[in-house]
């Protein structure tokens, strides 16, 4: 109880500070707009992420479609498909390899807790047992529309920080 | 009134400075940076357009929409982007060479800012009018693949390695096809200042007069400043980013806006060398020199993003086999048959 009065204190403290609050404004709008993702999939899901990309749904409208090849260049990993024990430390280190601010969609039952997959001796339960997931998208696999839903639910939660804290 | 906006005003604020007494060094300088200034301008802000062009280009040759939510027709997505690569870590890796690998970012966009210095804008619109014009674009654009290869060997990362070795090797071979293209243009123009070359294109286009010269310089710019069917060097597939897969925030930022700032240049040295620079076609003078120009530009910005959003990326040693084994001698054959070309054309005049 004590630690949260403190931080709301905090919080009005820094809300009175108009020239920060509105940089972070800025840049919080900037973010949420440019959420450039990682070209890497892991199964199906990443084919639904595709015909998201394409005419019929065209993520590109909100300017989403720079895939980025390099993980020092993307803001937005989105995990598709199955985590296996053995792919497991790639995704780490391709989610340590990021620069800050990066953000985290699990996409697809697998993603969420492992799926159909979840009693497999080789099947991670879950990408929020070793990434700090910001959005999860049910389905197997989710439709385009989830995953646009799902991206523009983050930008929401990256434009808006006070709401997500409450 | 549009024809002489820019010089008029020029003018107006030096004899504004003159009449108050200013020292001439004074007004000399002061108008100098007000030039750089404007050239800093115009290359910023068609770098900035031309990102969002070249995204809504492809959108469009993919029958998709492209950006259309941030600002009136997403017009602002790259004012975002920026803004995003602003606040973003910049991460430098443990073992790299600090110095080289901080330096490369701020050089790259020295490189094209260089480059304006000669480029004719539009009827006396030159920032310095240099004798040896085409000398000096070529010279400085090759500087850049030195720049490369110190981001690719400091990154201490093999895909940025094999990137920047790509460049060199791109670099190297392809000048020699722009080299000999300029240089049956400079043969038909008897200069090698830029403002004659444009000068001489009153009449008729160098198009018109070198149409393979002009085939083999558009393909050659292309790969020069890797653009796609030879943007090898950044391989997406093959070797992540090549020479900037290590770089982050707004060191990627720079190298990303010089990029699209080097492709300006290429579209603008095909308009000067072959499209008639500033020059009116058809005696269409009620639009100004300036505005010509720019339209040229972006009619070749076009072009050269047609080609890129329709053919593939080829392979490494299909691209110097077709830079050697085809560009090179067909451009040698072209020079020689200007020089015969030039001669008889003497010889019936005379």
């Amino acid at each position: 109880m004590e630690i949260k009065t403190i931080q709301s204190e905090e919080e009005k403290l820094i809300g009175k500070n108009v020239f920060l609050t509105t940089l972070d404004a800025v840049f919080n709008w900037a973010r949420g707009n440019s959420l450039w993702p990682l070209t890497f999939g892991l199964a199906c899901c990443a084919i639904e992420v595709m015909a998201a990309g394409g005419p019929k749904y065209d993520f590109s409208r909100f300017g989403y479609e720079v895939w980025r090849p390099s993980p020092r260049h993307a803001d937005l990993m989105i995990v598709a498909g199955t985590i296996t024990k053995k792919m497991q430390p790639l995704v780490l280190r391709l989610y340590e390899q990021m620069a800050e601010p990066k953000y985290v969609i699990a996409m697809g039952s697998c993603a969420i807790s492992g799926g159909p997959f979840v009693d497999s001796y080789h099947v991670v339960p879950g990408a929020n047992t070793f990434l700090p997931v910001d959005v999860y998208i049910p389905g197997c696999p989710p439709r385009p529309e989830a995953l646009l839903y799902g991206w523009l639910e983050l930008k929401r939660k990256i434009q808006n920080p006070r709401v997500v804290k409450k | 009134m549009g024809e002489n906006l820019f010089v008029g005003m020029a003018k107006g604020l030096r004899t504004w400075l003159e009449s108050n007494h200013f020292l001439p060094i004074v007004t000399d300088v002061f108008l100098m940076l007000l030039a750089v200034v404007g050239v800093l301008g115009f290359l910023f802000l068609n770098a900035l357009f031309l990102i969002y062009y070249d995204r809504k280009f492809g959108a469009w040759v993919q029958a998709r929409l492209g950006p259309n939510r941030v600002g009136p027709r997403g017009i602002f997505q790259t004012v975002a982007d920026t803004l995003k690569l602003f606040a973003k870590e910049i991460f430098i890796p443990n073992n790299v060479d600090r110095w080289p690998y901080l330096l490369a970012p701020v050089l790259i966009f020295t490189i094209p800012v260089m480059l304006f210095l000669v480029i004719p804008f539009g009827k006396g619109m030159v920032p310095y009018d240099l004798n040896l014009g085409v000398l000096y674009l070529v010279a400085v654009t090759s500087v850049e693949t030195i720049v490369l290869w110190m981001a690719g060997w400091s990154s201490n990362n093999k895909y940025s390695l094999l990137g920047a070795m790509r460049s060199v090797a791109q670099m190297l071979s392809y000048e020699m096809p722009v080299i000999f293209a300029m240089l049956s243009v400079v043969m038909m123009a008897g200069s090698m200042k830029l403002s004659d070359i444009v000068a001489a294109q009153q009449k008729v286009w160098f198009i018109f007069l070198q149409p393979v010269g002009f085939l083999i310089y558009f393909i050659a710019v292309n790969a020069e400043f890797k653009r796609t069917p030879f943007d090898l060097v950044e391989g997406e597939s093959e070797i992540i980013s090549g020479p900037y897969t290590e770089y982050s925030g707004m060191n990627f930022a720079l190298f990303f806006l010089a990029e699209y700032t080097n492709f300006m240049i290429g579209a603008i040295m095909v308009t000067t060398l072959f499209l008639g620079g500033w020059n009116a076609p058809f005696g269409w003078t009620f639009i100004p020199s300036w505005l010509w120009f720019i339209i040229k530009m972006y009619f070749v910005i076009t072009l050269y993003m047609w080609t890129r959003w329709t053919f593939l990326r080829i392979r490494i040693d299909q691209m110097l086999n077709f830079a050697w084994k085809f560009l090179l001698p067909v451009s040698l054959v072209n020079i020689f048959v200007t020089g015969v070309g030039l001669y008889l054309y003497r010889m019936i005049r005379w």
